[in-house]
């Protein structure tokens, strides 16, 4: 069983490579089973869109957005 | 602002681009180029050049731009080039212990000895994240929040996430490995996130 560091740490792994069958289940099993975790899978995805409106002008009171 | 103006006439394409490019808005775009590639480069006057000649390349074209999103999405474009070849050209070597040694034993912050969550570190449900997009105070709240990264974590950060470069090229920029690089990115997204929802999402919002 993960901790939820090493499942955090997969999950941020996970936007820079694809993680093999071995660890996508492990990741799977502690995520059924840990909302904090889920939450913070969810969000991860979050802040990489979050960072692409920061730089794009869509998204308000930016130059450009008017 | 001027809501008064003419509109333009059809066809003088030219007017309202450049017409669009008044001085705040090439005020705040610069002051925005310039926060980004200080943090990038870590030298404010590589940073200076570095977003002068991308706003000299991109102005000799405004004309050619719709308006001030297709004028700031190119001047950024740019900019993001010069940056990345700067940073590729030094291959600058930081060593790799003086970049971890900035958020050692952080994670002690979030996880308890055995690596689950802390009770009151355990990350809550964000509602409505499209709701908070649209918010200019979210914004705010959002450029803080990367402004107290570690310097260190925020620049690997920028580097992935807005800069686009992968791993192996961040990795040889800095002279680390990929799981010092791994490290810090897991690092500065717990970072960001526990920001986020403590600042905004947890309901914090300004009035």
């Amino acid at each position: 069983m993960l901790s939820c560091r090493e499942a955090t740490r997969l999950m941020s792994e996970a936007q820079e490579r694809s993680l093999s069958w071995r660890e996508r289940v492990a990741l799977m099993f502690h995520a059924m089973m840990c909302s904090g975790c889920r939450n913070a899978r969810k969000q991860f995805l979050l802040l990489r869109q979050a960072i692409r409106r920061y730089v794009s002008t869509d998204r308000p009171n930016m130059p450009g957005a008017k | 602002m001027n809501e008064t103006r003419t509109p333009p006439s059809l066809g003088s394409a030219r007017a309202t681009s450049v017409a669009a490019l008044d001085e705040g808005f090439l005020g705040e775009l610069r002051r925005q180029m310039l926060k980004f590639a200080t943090l990038q480069l870590s030298d404010p006057q590589a940073a200076e050049d570095a977003v002068q000649e991308a706003l000299a390349g991109a102005m000799k074209n405004a004309s050619t731009f719709a308006g001030r999103s297709a004028f700031k999405t190119w001047v950024f474009a740019i900019l993001k080039n010069k940056v990345a070849d700067e940073l590729r050209r030094r291959q600058r070597l930081v060593e790799a212990s003086q970049l971890l040694r900035e958020d050692e034993e952080e994670e002690g912050e979030w996880f308890d000895q055995q690596g689950f969550w802390l009770a009151q570190e355990r990350p809550r449900t964000w509602q409505d994240p499209e709701d908070a997009f649209q918010n200019a105070q979210f914004w705010q709240v959002f450029e803080a929040c990367l402004e107290h990264l570690p310097a260190r974590q925020a620049r690997v950060f920028m580097m992935r996430e807005f800069l686009g470069l992968e791993s192996h090229e961040i990795c040889t920029s800095l002279g680390i490995t990929a799981t010092n690089l791994n490290v810090m990115l897991h690092r500065a997204r717990l970072r960001l996130r526990e920001c986020l929802e403590n600042r905004w999402f947890s309901g914090g919002k300004p009035c």
